[in-house]
């Protein structure tokens, strides 16, 4: 009797758990350990794969593409960053005075966030054209001649950059709003009756408490932003300001699958994969400075 | 008195700087529409006309005749959907077996599974790429769905919702004889609405804007999704903004006409995961 129920646990655990587990190591288990040995070899598709040590990581350092493409992408997240943070942020607050409309507003904002990057590229590309642009256009009605943006090569990744906030504004406005719904009404009452002011309140209790909801949308940003390809491939990839814009993953996607340098490629993922995680590690180290858990 | 004056103008401000944010938002769109419905010739005029004095569909019959738009828009759809309903059931199944049933080195699998998040997708491309070239995969279906369907997060996710449900329900079951299929499927998996609404949002928008999965693997008409599509029309219509925007308008409508009817389930799918495709 008890042998059968145990064969019968066997079984259940076979048919629920392989599918996802036998998808997974093909998929995903795989192709990591895969890429991580393609890193050590020297591959162009043609042939078998050539073992080259750490070949490929010494060419990657040495390469000056390579430290313009991470130039780029933290000019990138630089630039990003700090923006998307404050325009979301003061938006859910606004939100959250408990005005009305309120899911109007966060409706309207969120239609940026579920476009496809490649649509909302497209838009922008028109937006940003230098001739009859609207951006150019209205630039024009205060007496401002507006740059070629995506043609200009110090324009390029300001344009991307601004695109990449007015997109994704809504989806960190709402893990603020989620974050800022959480904090207890009894903190202002408190603070209301010692005559706290608005801008201190702020300061003392809205922050503070919100740490642990900006450590965490800090965090997705940054990974997001590591890995930022679409909008760069899209609005600049046809453009002479390709090598102004040229990232990490960009660069991943020409070593691979326009010169077929597979093992190069490989190592650069990891490259990648290794300064998201450092750049984790040391978020994490520096969150309990500054982010309180309740 | 002093007081509510205050609050009044507060709210003055809030609404007035809301209100410009949502037109920043929205006026981009609305600029995409005018476009499609307008003549070259009104296009490239300065000042720039919001209503275009003669509005036409020629744009849009362009985009149509020069290329498969309702295959590009099926292939979209298939493989998402499809994505989808893979991931609902074997995240489900695999959660179901890690929240429920012990065994093992059960703990340990469900860290691996863990662990495989924290590598970023783009550095199994090369493999996946090589894997679906000697499959024979290439240009397929397959190559857009098979890699999607399964997802350590999905599983993740499924499991943290299921040991949210409390057990004697199940006990009740077992005790008069269900077995774990029955308790999954007639139990388990009708309780976890929410989560599954979850898992679908996320799976759905990640799979339906994919854009550089389907660039390496995809090239012909057959086979290629609408963002692929959208950039093919890139590469022939370079500065013919007219079609340029309507093939964008095409692209936006489906996803626009889903999140219009399940909005409250986007916002909250997208907010308990930080992942927004």
């Amino acid at each position: 009797m008890v042998g059968d129920k145990g064969i019968k646990k066997i079984l259940i655990i076979c048919l629920f758990l392989l599918p996802s587990l036998i998808g997974l190591i093909v998929f995903k288990g795989i192709p990591i350990i895969w890429s991580l040995i393609l890193s050590f070899t020297k591959w162009d598709l043609i042939g078998s794969p050539r073992w080259i040590g750490l070949g490929n990581y010494k060419n990657i350092i040495l390469d000056k593409d390579f430290w313009g493409a991470l130039a780029h992408t933290l000019y990138f997240i630089l630039g990003y960053l700090p923006l998307v943070i404050i325009f979301a942020l003061l938006t859910a607050l606004l939100l959250n005075r408990k005005i009305k409309g309120i899911t109007a507003f966060r409706a309207i904002y969120f239609v940026p966030v579920i476009s496809s990057w490649v649509a909302v590229s497209m838009i922008w590309r028109w937006l940003y054209n230098s001739q009859y642009g609207l951006i150019n256009y209205l630039l024009s009605l205060i007496g401002i001649t507006g740059p070629a943006w995506l043609q200009d090569p110090h324009y390029a990744m300001p344009a991307i950059i601004m695109t990449s906030v007015w997109k994704d504004t809504g989806f960190l406005m709402i893990m603020f709003l989620a974050g800022l719904q959480n904090i207890s009404e009894d903190y202002y009452e408190a603070a209301e009756i010692d005559g706290a002011s608005g801008i201190k309140k702020f300061f003392s209790i809205t922050l503070p408490l919100l740490g642990p909801t900006t450590f965490f949308v800090l965090i997705i940003s940054i990974i997001n932003s590591f890995q930022v390809f679409d909008q760069i491939w899209v609005m600049t990839q046809t453009e002479p300001t390709a090598a102004y814009t040229q990232v990490l993953v960009t660069q991943i996607y020409n070593y691979g699958f326009k010169y077929y340098k597979m093992g190069y490629a490989s190592a650069l993922s990891w490259v990648l994969f290794l300064l998201i995680f450092v750049f984790t590690l040391i978020q994490n180290k520096l969150q309990k400075r500054w982010v309180n858990y309740e | 008195m002093n007081k509510s004056k205050k609050k009044i103008t507060a709210d003055i401000l809030s609404y007035f700087i809301l209100i410009s944010g949502s037109l920043m938002m929205i006026v981009p769109f609305l600029w995409m529409i005018s476009t499609s419905l307008k003549t070259a010739d009104a296009t490239f005029v300065l000042p720039p006309k919001f209503i275009p004095d003669h509005i036409t569909l020629n744009n849009y019959k362009n985009v149509i005749n020069s290329f498969p738009i309702l295959r590009f828009l099926f292939n979209s759809i298939f493989v998402s959907v499809t994505i989808t309903l893979g991931q609902l059931l074997i995240c489900s199944m695999a959660a179901y077996v890690f929240a429920r049933i012990d065994f093992k080195g059960r703990n340990a699998l469900f860290l691996i599974y863990l662990g495989t998040l924290m590598i970023p997708s783009q550095a199994t491309l090369t493999p996946q790429y090589i894997l679906m070239n000697h499959f024979g995969w290439v240009n397929t279906y397959k190559a857009l769905i098979l890699p999607g369907m399964f997802s350590a997060f999905g599983t993740f996710l499924m499991r943290q919702y299921f040991l949210t449900i409390p057990k004697s329900l199940e006990e009740a079951a077992f005790i008069d004889g269900a077995s774990h299929l029955k308790v999954f499927f007639r139990i388990i998996m009708p309780l976890s609405k929410p989560g599954l609404a979850t898992l679908t949002i996320t799976s759905f928008m990640e799979s339906w804007n994919s854009f550089l999965w389907p660039l390496i693997i995809t090239s012909d008409d057959k086979h290629i999704t609408l963002p692929l599509a959208l950039t093919r029309m890139q590469g022939r219509w370079h500065t013919d903004y007219n079609s340029l925007m309507a093939g964008t308008l095409i692209t936006v409508i489906p996803i626009l006409i889903v999140y219009l009817l399940a909005q409250k389930q986007f916002i909250k799918g997208i907010t308990m995961t930080g992942i927004k495709g």
